[in-house]
This record gives C-alpha cells, sequence and structure tokens, in this order.
C-alpha cells in the first residue's frame, strides 16, 4: 500500500518535467494528425480561415477517397513508385553493404572513409539534386561523358520518360549508401569474432563464411534497413521536386509529390490530405507486413 | 461569424458610395498622370487622418530590389505621410507555401503580391479585397484587366513584361534572309526557319517551348482560346487551336527547324541563341540583359509574328488587399500608388526594375535610350497586341493537364490533334467551370 501511494507521488512529480515535450507533441504531431484526417473528408481549399466551421461546412464525406481511388493517377504514380523501389532497394542494399564490408575489413583511415560516406547523408537534397542535375546532363554532365568514354552514347537522363526514375534512383542510392552502410557495420561489428574462427577451423571458405554466417547474422540490421528504405522509398519527394519535377511527361510523379501540388498549387487540401492518408495506410500496411514475416528469416541472437 | 462579416461589408460599401459622391464623380475617365499632386487629392479614398500602419509582403523586390522598393516607399510617405508601410520581402520559394497557410490561418499581411497562377485562385476563393476608389487610369488597360474578374477589380500590376521574338541578324545575313518585321506571320517565319536550318546540323531556325503558356497565346493569334466566352466549357481541341499546336509541333516533329528535346541535349533555349545557332527565339524582354551580354553576335527585336492576327504574352504581379484587412482603403492607396504613380514608375526604370504598366510614355523615354536592341519601340509596339491568359479557379491544373498533353506531341507520342482531344477531355473530367 504504502509503497504504490509513493509510485504515485513520484509519476505525479514527473508531470511538470515531460510537460513541455508533451505539450510539444500534442501541438506540433497529434493535432495535426486529428486535422487531417477530418481534412480529407472536406473539400477544403486551403484558403478559406480553417477552424472547425470551416471544415464542417466543406465536408464531402468518402468523397476525395473515391476519387482518388477510382482515378487513373493514383495507380499510376503508386506504379511510379513500385519502379522506384524495384530498382532502389536492390542497388543501395548492394551498395551500401558493400560500403560495410569494406570498412569493416579496412585497417587503417577507416574514420575518413566512414566520413567521406556519410557526407551525402548530411548533404541537403537540395545541393544534392543540383549536383545530381549537372553530372546528369546529356551533353556536358560528367556521367555521359565517362560512358562516351568507353563507347556508349548516354541517354538524356532527365528528359528521358524511360531514364528519368533510373536516374533519380541513382543519386539517392549515392546520397542513401552511408547511412545504411553504416548500419549494416555496425551490425558487422557486433557479429561475434568466434563464430568465424569456428567457420575457419570446421574449412569454410570466405564466399560460405559470408552466405552463411555473415548474412544471417546481419539480419537483424537488413531487416531494420530495409523497412527504412522502403518508408523513405514512399515518401520519396525532394529529389523528383528539384530534378524532374515530376516529368517528363508525368514519368517521375510520386505520391509526396503529387499531394504538395494538389495543396499547394491546385488548392485541393482536402484531396491533398485523403492523398496523404492512403499513403500512411500503404506504409503502415507494409510495415506490419514485413513485421510479421520477420519472424521466417531474421536471425536474432541468444 | 457571417453576421459580422455582412455589417463590415455593408459599412464599406456605405462608407465608400459616400467618398465616391463626394469626390464628384467615382472613375476620373481621364486624368493625365502628370499632375500627380492634384490627383492624390482627388482621389476618392481619402488618407486616414491619423496614423495608420499596414503591412506588405512581396516577393518580386527579393534578390536585389529591395532598395528600390524602399526608395518607392520613401517617395509615397512624402505624398501620404499617414500611411506607415511595414514592407516584408520574401524570397519566391518560400513565398506561396507561406502565404497560403498565412491566408488560411487568418495572418495575411493587409496587402501583398501575386503571381497570376495564384491570383486566379485567390481571387476564385473570395480571400481578396475589391480595389474600388482609388485612381488607376495611368495602368494600361490590358494590364489592369487581368487582374479584373467578373467586373471586379481583385489586384493591380506592379510591373509587366512582354514577349518580343529576337533574333540573330548574323544567321539571318548568312542565310540571305530579310529580316522580320511587324508584318510577318508565322509561315514568314517559318519560311526564314528553314533557310536557316539549312546552315548547318547542329543551326536551328526558331524555338518556342511546347506549353500552355506559349500555347495559348499562339491559339489566340489564330483566333483560337481555351474557354468559350462565359467560361463555362473547356474549347481546348477547337479548330483554331488545332491549327495553332499542329504548327508549334509541326516546327519540332516534321520540318525540325525546331529542336527536339534530345537534339537540345539538356541545353536552355536562352543557351542556345546566345550560342549563335538559334535564328529566332520568341521570349520575355526580361532576356535583354543576359543577352546584351553574352551574345558575341548583332541581334535585334521585332513584334512577335502572328497566325490570323497578332497577340502577344504579357507576364505581370499583382498587387492585392486582404479582405480581412482592418485598413483596405490605406492598402489599397499603396497598393495603386505603386503601381500607377509616375514617381513610382520613374524609380522602377532607374534601377531597371521590369517595366511600371502605366501609359504615360514619357516616363518610358529613358528605357528607349539602351541598346541593344536598337528596335526597342518594338517592346510598346507589341502592347497593341496584349492578350491575358483565362482566369479561372483551376489555372495551374488547367496548365499543368495541357502542358503535359503538348509535351507528349512535342516527343511525337501523339499527333498534336490527340494532344488537344485528351486535353480537352481531362480538363473537362477534373475541373469544375462555373
Amino acid at each position: 500500500m504504502k509503497n504504490k501511494g509513493k509510485k504515485k507521488r513520484e509519476a505525479l512529480g514527473a508531470v511538470p518535467f515531460m510537460l513541455p515535450s508533451f505539450l510539444g507533441m500534442i501541438v506540433f504531431s497529434l493535432l495535426p494528425i486529428v486535422v487531417s484526417i477530418i481534412m480529407s473528408f472536406t473539400d477544403w481549399d486551403g484558403l478559406e480561415k480553417l477552424n472547425l466551421n470551416t471544415l464542417v461546412s466543406h465536408f464531402v464525406g468518402l468523397d476525395n477517397y473515391a476519387q482518388i481511388l477510382g482515378g487513373k493517377e493514383f495507380w499510376a504514380v503508386l506504379g511510379h513508385t513500385c519502379y522506384y523501389i524495384v530498382l532502389y532497394i536492390p542497388l543501395v542494399f548492394i551498395a551500401s553493404l558493400a560500403i560495410a564490408t569494406l570498412l569493416n575489413k579496412a585497417r587503417r583511415g577507416v574514420s575518413v572513409f566512414r566520413v567521406m560516406y556519410y557526407i551525402p547523408v548530411l548533404t541537403s537534397w537540395v545541393a544534392a539534386s543540383l549536383i545530381w542535375k549537372w553530372v546528369l546532363s546529356p551533353q556536358y554532365g560528367i556521367l555521359n561523358q565517362l560512358l562516351a568514354v568507353i563507347g556508349i552514347t548516354g541517354p538524356n537522363w532527365l528528359t528521358s520518360e524511360v531514364w528519368a526514375m533510373p536516374a533519380i534512383v541513382l543519386a539517392s542510392v549515392w546520397k542513401d549508401m552511408g547511412f545504411f552502410g553504416l548500419f549494416l557495420l555496425s551490425g558487422l561489428q557486433s557479429i561475434d569474432k568466434t563464430f568465424y574462427e569456428a567457420a575457419k577451423v570446421d574449412g569454410a571458405g570466405r564466399i560460405r563464411t559470408f552466405f552463411q554466417i555473415t548474412i544471417p547474422l546481419l539480419t537483424p540490421s537488413i531487416f531494420f534497413c530495409l523497412v527504412m528504405a522502403l518508408i523513405n522509398a514512399f515518401q520519396l519527394f525532394p529529389q523528383v521536386m528539384i530534378m524532374t519535377e515530376g516529368g517528363p511527361n508525368g514519368a517521375t510523379q510520386v505520391m509526396v509529390e503529387r499531394i504538395y501540388t494538389y495543396g499547394f498549387s491546385y488548392f485541393r487540401m482536402g484531396y491533398a490530405a485523403a492523398f496523404s492518408w492512403l499513403l500512411f495506410i500503404i506504409i503502415f500496411a507494409l510495415t506490419s507486413v514485413q513485421l510479421k514475416l520477420q519472424k521466417g528469416w531474421v536471425h536474432y541472437e541468444s | 461569424m457571417r453576421n459580422k462579416k455582412v455589417n463590415k461589408a455593408l459599412s464599406i460599401m456605405l462608407a465608400s458610395v459616400m467618398a465616391a459622391s463626394m469626390a464628384g464623380c467615382g472613375t476620373a475617365a481621364t486624368v493625365h498622370a502628370a499632375d500627380s499632386e492634384t490627383e492624390a487629392a482627388m482621389a476618392p479614398v481619402k488618407d486616414p487622418e491619423e496614423e495608420v500602419t499596414i503591412k506588405f509582403t512581396n516577393f518580386n523586390a527579393s534578390g536585389g530590389h529591395e532598395e528600390t522598393l524602399e526608395k518607392m516607399y520613401e517617395a509615397f510617405s512624402e505624398e501620404h505621410p499617414t500611411i506607415k508601410v511595414d514592407i516584408e520581402t520574401v524570397g519566391y520559394d518560400d513565398y506561396f507555401t507561406q502565404m497560403q497557410t498565412r491566408v488560411a490561418g487568418g495572418t495575411a499581411p493587409d496587402c501583398y503580391e501575386l503571381n497570376i497562377e495564384n491570383f486566379a485562385a485567390y481571387a476564385a476563393k473570395g480571400v481578396l479585397a475589391e480595389i474600388k476608389d482609388v485612381d488607376t487610369s495611368g495602368i494600361n488597360e490590358t494590364a489592369l484587366h487581368a487582374f479584373n474578374v467578373d467586373g471586379k477589380q481583385y489586384g493591380v500590376p506592379g510591373s509587366f513584361s512582354n514577349v518580343v521574338l529576337i533574333y540573330n541578324k548574323d544567321l539571318f545575313d548568312q542565310a540571305g534572309v530579310e529580316y522580320p518585321d511587324a508584318d510577318w506571320t508565322w509561315d514568314d517565319a517559318q519560311a526564314a526557319a528553314e533557310k536557316i536550318r539549312a546552315l548547318g546540323d547542329d543551326i536551328y531556325g526558331i524555338y518556342a517551348p511546347t506549353t500552355y503558356n506559349e500555347f495559348f497565346k499562339v491559339a489566340a493569334q489564330y483566333g483560337g482560346s481555351l474557354l468559350n466566352e462565359d467560361k463555362t466549357e473547356f474549347t481546348i481541341n477547337s479548330a483554331p487551336n488545332q491549327e495553332a499546336a499542329e504548327m508549334m509541333v509541326g516546327r519540332i516533329v516534321d520540318s525540325n527547324v525546331q529542336p527536339t528535346e534530345a537534339q537540345m541535349g539538356g541545353m536552355k533555349d536562352w543557351d542556345l541563341f546566345e550560342s549563335g545557332r538559334l535564328g529566332m527565339i520568341p521570349t520575355g524582354i526580361w532576356a535583354f540583359g543576359e543577352f546584351t551580354e553574352a551574345c558575341e553576335f548583332n541581334w535585334d527585336i521585332c513584334v512577335e509574328p502572328g497566325g490570323t492576327q497578332k497577340a502577344t504574352h504579357f507576364f505581370s504581379n499583382a498587387y492585392v488587399v486582404n479582405a480581412d484587412s482592418s485598413q483596405k482603403e490605406a492598402a489599397s492607396i499603396w497598393v495603386s500608388w505603386l503601381a500607377s504613380s509616375p514617381k513610382a514608375a520613374e524609380i522602377r526604370i532607374a534601377d531597371g526594375w521590369d517595366l511600371p504598366a502605366i501609359t504615360d510614355e514619357t516616363v518610358l523615354a529613358d528605357y528607349l535610350k539602351t541598346t541593344p536592341p536598337d528596335n526597342r519601340q518594338a517592346v510598346f509596339d507589341s502592347l497593341d497586341y496584349l492578350i491575358t491568359p483565362p482566369i479561372i479557379e483551376d489555372y495551374s491544373m488547367m496548365s499543368d493537364i495541357i502542358t503535359e498533353k503538348l509535351g507528349e506531341a512535342a516527343s511525337g507520342k501523339i499527333t498534336a490533334k490527340e494532344a488537344l482531344d485528351q486535353a480537352q477531355e481531362e480538363c473537362t473530367q477534373k475541373i469544375k467551370l462555373k
């Protein structure tokens, strides 16, 4: 009894300390989330003064959702995102695994390389996109000039419907590989050396060790990276906005770009809110499925 | 809530009616802009007797003209000592998302600047106040009309730019073609472009973007328009529009006097002209500065060719007054002064900040003195043919749809006719007109 009372008092005592961050969360996260749900059931234009009355008077029920799901655009945009994911996920994994393995093996200069690979992660997307736009310029860009050296005529990257998305994938892989590389590196470093020693004693070669020891023991890190990479992929936005603005001919229009355009350029904030909730549902569903499926392939130690 | 608004609106209306009747006649028909001091005294809306402060937000002064605006304000203060203006200049990139949020949040400034795309939406959504009972007689009529929606003036043009045909004289000489003149049609331009194109594999005759912006103008040059007269229906795939689109697309896919996107190889149209490999480019007069510096050949300008008639682009931003402002009169006085006062115009020209949208040619004389181009007069001659874009609520969406379809036609995926048919269908389906 006495103990319980003490605990209660302690909990109450914590309230004043928690209040600032709690209030911040309510005002800047929880409230906007709730408002955006309500907004998604209205045809509010984003200009009329926002209060509860406005939202109520613009109520349209499930119209926005019906319109989005019934139109071609949503599915086209989803298709573009899937195209991006199919290219991006394998590439970013190969690149970051390569970085992690190299850094794990390297004896000297590890911190220098770690910083080098991490610099793109810290660079703002605006700056990075501008650099990539320049790298990808068909006539003057360094990439096509390098390709020309080995006798390949490079495509018109950002202005070709076929190549624009791969070009964005390329830039994204370059920017994200340091981030995932660092996670995988810490995963590699936490693998117990005795496993390798045991494998060596048993006569396993390098390749076999990599696939049968390293990869299985790395699965927790890989799983985390996969979840993060998928969420990132669905939220693809700044690089598209700066490098192609959704073009050419809409070939790189993706979810968040559409949400932004509807909300701030077409003045259909309600429609944009519904779009963003659909995006949330997709990400939520995919992540839940991944969490369910992880039991089958992710090995946690102990 | 609503009642309060109605009351407020009524009292303002009453006040302005009274003010108008006191001044004798609401809108003076022809007041010469030169005698501005008497004009200020005659303006139907009187300056407040006690000092008021209004907030004015703009993006156009950012990146180099903050001081010009400050100079204008100093001149304004001398004429209107009781109106203090708190000037805020925001960079273009953040401006419109920020302004939208401020309007929706009820914290928008008393008066601010909008570009034409956003103006259309803001005016339709009812967040702008009508600017009335201020003198606007010195302002170019077409420019003023661009911001008139259903007979109500929701904005005044701060400055403007238009489009002329800029041509490379050296290439014309090499090809042995007469220089273009104001009587040219697109057929003449096509003939010249073909001769220039024949000069070399990477020399092109003309470049005009295949976008919505270019299209609505060329359509007008063939007597077409995107909407019917009372703006209740789209007429995107009408016969004259089709003729216009076929001409624009044909230059690229048929005669190839205009480079395809692949031939451009990521180059921008201005760069192509500056490199001396492009004969003609219909583009904005804001190119003069850059072309003067970058072009190592002779160039000049003339009024843009037309189809069956002439039509010239005109670009302008609007100064608008917030419908919720408590200082609408003072705000109207400030923005209309910015737009129409000869003093503001003088400062604007002296600092090379666009062209003022006024009719007073004595003020504009200084502008004509600078060369190149020699034929600077063409800038003013073009004013006779100004057209304004069709203002509808879903302006940006319409423009995006048409640009996308024309782009597909320019890349040869569909024909010009198919592009217009598809654009017509998509616009009709997605956009509700009044």
